[in-house]
């Protein structure tokens, strides 16, 4: 039986859910260049969802049209059921938050904020009470009185997120809402994000260029390139099994590795590489014919290394020496050659402190790499 | 910080060093007076002087001599120094009629002009700055393109479109849209197209240049919060062009004030304005100390309602 509550924190998986934006074959372009490239999305209810790739992809240009800033070229979108294409931006149920943010430097920091209560006319009393509010969720109460221009970034980009929220949209939207922010600080800050957005309910559409970030904020990334979707999925999906080769160097670092399927079984595949010459064992392989050329990907955290051999053939293991060490502290990055010129790259924790100045491995020091045959993906393309 | 002085005697102590090192030295350590000294002094000789110089006619007395007034300092004999400042044509001016009708008649038509370039000129100016980077660049030269020509010919090519038997005339009788031609020269009618013609421009190119700067993404930003484009125009985008409609309306009005040509050649002698007295004071009555406190008039209401303005903002800036 299908239980709601189930599907509370994944409602895309929830077979009877209707999403809440629906993108459908949207296309964008500007003269003959396409910005988008027919993309269909669906986004529910309370999903902080973020579009990811990297600059001029197109993210914005969707992002723009969900506002209303563009129209599609093609295609259409609905928002709570209602078809978007002849709506003006401003009787959207959505808003925005603009990289730029876009605060009107006239208007004192209340002013900014009672705008969008002020265009529905809400009662005067009302609007300076949900300003009031507002501004004291996100610790600007103090600053009510002062112009954009008498405020930091951080404080600037939190009264850009006060004035699209105060209006209590059914959807957010953000353009690299933390862009302009320097790192502590928007760490920091996308936690009062996930904070904020899980206390009011409110669907997030968040750009971004920063795969920490994705991976920090969302319930689900969509990975973008070139105007089109590669990959759409929860963090862990998008980094455990990355679909190209695109999305798995797109977000975070692997390994990648030429060959060629040399047994397609039940529930393994075996994919023979000759740079280094060893024999990839996956054990959650889709079924591929035996011959084509695939490439197998590794993350770095996923390989063990060792001074010692631990398993017999080449099998997941290959032998190596070490090239580079970076420490980094708590963990370690070696790149170990393999073969004549194949570079591994390995992440490891320091689990033991180094004896009389000697670390456990060292530079230009045989070792064997191995690793589980459920680490590594295969991919097509 | 050295005084010139210093800079001098330490100079002088080397006696190796020539005297264009110590002009360098001097105008290495005193650069920023030097940068300031320039327009400063530009100002001093072109502004001030001639302002004293006709502040000094404006309280003299006619006689028939040359120049045609009464000095103001006078050596009568063994030594004795009389100065004569005379106030009657400050009076003269208020008491007669003609001169304070004159005065509004110009305000009156400075300021209706004012209005009606920027009712004019802030559409057009919107248009350039919104359009694209190429056709952006034509339309402002379209703009400037008519300074090409000289400004009187091309007050007269209006009263030759004007006139009655004029370009526009002819083509409405010509099209049996009127029998008799309109009258539209030698009016107020006329003096406004002829003002508004030639002022425009001063009053697009400032309001361009602000809009050129104005962050389009607000206009965005207030249309996400819920604005129509109406409502957006009058809380975010007139709000932030007042400079430049404060600057494009002074460039406008304090020349419209003082204009001459325009209402002497389109208005005929049926338009009064402070110039044309001006000019008639000074040429046709040769009554230069009348004509000298008509300027200086002019000149204080002009600057007076500018410097309140300064003030005002200087106030506000400081309050923020
Ligand atoms: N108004 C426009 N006119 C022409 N090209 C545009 C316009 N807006 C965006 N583009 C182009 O579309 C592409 C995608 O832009 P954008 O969506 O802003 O990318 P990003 O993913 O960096 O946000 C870019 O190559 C950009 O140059
Ligand atoms: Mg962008």
């Amino acid at each position: 039986m299908v239980n709601a509550a189930e599907y509370e924190d994944r409602p895309w998986l929830d077979p009877e859910a209707e999403p809440f934006i629906k993108v459908q074959s949207v296309s964008k372009q500007f003269g003959d260049f396409t910005a988008v490239d027919s993309v269909d999305l669906e986004i529910y209810k309370g999903e902080l969802f973020c579009l990811l790739g990297g600059s001029g992809c197109g993210k914005s240009t969707l992002l723009r049209m969900l506002a209303g800033f563009e129209t599609p070229s093609s295609g259409s979108i609905l928002i709570d059921g209602v078809n978007m294409n002849d709506v003006p931006p401003y009787e959207r149920p959505v808003n925005m938050m603009f990289q730029s943010y876009a605060l009107f430097p006239h208007m004192s920091v209340e002013k900014n904020v009672g705008y969008g209560l002020r265009r529905d006319g809400v009662a005067v009393s009302e609007i300076e009470q949900r300003v009031q509010e507002m501004l004291a969720m996100v610790e600007l109460s103090q600053f009510a009185k002062r112009k954009p221009h008498q405020l930091s970034g951080g404080q600037k980009q939190r009264v850009a997120l006060a004035r699209a929220l105060v209006k209590q949209p059914k959807v957010l939207l953000l353009d690299e809402p933390l862009g302009a922010l320097d790192k502590r600080l928007r760490e920091q800050t996308q936690y009062e994000l996930m904070n904020i957005q899980e206390q009011l309910g409110v669907t997030f559409v968040v750009v971004t260029h920063d795969q920490e970030e994705a991976m920090t904020l969302s319930t689900r990334i969509a990975v973008m390139d070139t105007g089109r979707f590669q990959q759409i999925g929860t963090p862990t999906e998008i980094y455990e099994f990355p679909n190209s080769r695109l999305v798995a160097n797109f977000i975070g670092n692997a390994n990648m590795f030429e060959g060629r399927v040399v047994e397609n079984g039940q529930d393994h595949v075996i994919v023979e590489s000759r740079h280094p010459e060893c024999n990839f064992y996956v054990d959650h392989g889709m079924s591929i014919a035996e011959g084509s050329k695939v490439w197998v990907a590794l993350r770095p955290e996923k390989v063990m290394i060792s001074k010692q051999q631990t398993a017999d053939g080449n099998t997941n293991t290959v032998k190596g020496m070490v090239h580079d060490i970076g420490y980094l502290g708590g963990t370690s990055t070696y790149r170990v050659k393999v073969g004549d010129e194949h570079l591994v790259e390995i992440t490891s924790p320091n689990q033991l402190r180094p004896k009389d100045g000697n670390p456990p491995i060292d530079w230009d020091e045989e070792v064997y790499l191995s690793w589980e045959p459920s680490s590594s993906v295969v991919l097509v393309k | 910080m050295s005084t010139p002085g210093e800079t001098l005697a330490t100079a002088d102590a080397d006696p190796k060093s020539s005297l264009l090192q110590r002009l360098t030295r001097l105008a290495q350590d005193h650069w920023r007076t030097l940068v300031l000294f320039v327009p400063f002094a530009w100002l001093l000789i072109f502004f001030l002087a001639p302002f004293f110089i006709v502040l000094k006619i404006s309280m003299a007395e006619t006689t028939v001599a040359s120049p045609p007034f009464t000095p103001m300092i006078q050596w009568v004999d063994e030594g004795i120094m009389h100065i004569r400042v005379v106030v009657d044509n400050f009076a003269y001016l208020w008491e007669d009629d003609l001169y304070v009708d004159t005065y509004l008649n110009s305000l009156k038509i400075s300021v209706t002009s004012t209005i009606l370039c920027l009712l004019l000129g802030y559409p057009i100016a919107y248009a350039i700055a919104r359009s694209s980077h190429t056709t952006k660049h034509i339309l402002l030269m379209l703009i400037i393109l008519p300074f090409w020509t000289s400004f009187l010919l091309r007050v007269y090519a209006w009263m030759g479109l004007l006139a009655d038997q004029g370009t526009i005339n002819d083509l409405l009788i010509a099209l049996g849209l009127i029998d008799e031609p309109i009258r539209m020269l030698y009016n107020t009618f006329a003096v406004y197209v002829g003002i508004v013609y030639t002022y425009v421009p001063f009053m697009i190119l400032p309001l361009y240049a602000n809009m050129e700067k104005l962050d389009w993404e607000l206009l965005e930003a207030a249309a996400d919060l819920g604005a129509k484009p109406t409502t957006t125009f009058f809380t975010v985008t007139l709000p932030m062009t007042v400079p430049g409609i404060v600057a494009g309306s002074l460039l406008v009005f304090i020349p419209a004030t003082g204009e001459y040509v325009i209402p002497d050649l389109l208005g005929g002698g049926n338009v009064l304005m402070i110039g044309r007295v001006l000019y008639n004071e000074f040429n046709a009555n040769v009554d230069w100390p009348v004509a000298s406190a008509v300027a200086i008039a002019l000149l204080l209401l002009l600057v007076l309602p500018m410097m309140l303005y300064q003030h005002i903002q200087a106030k506000e800036a400081q309050g923020s």
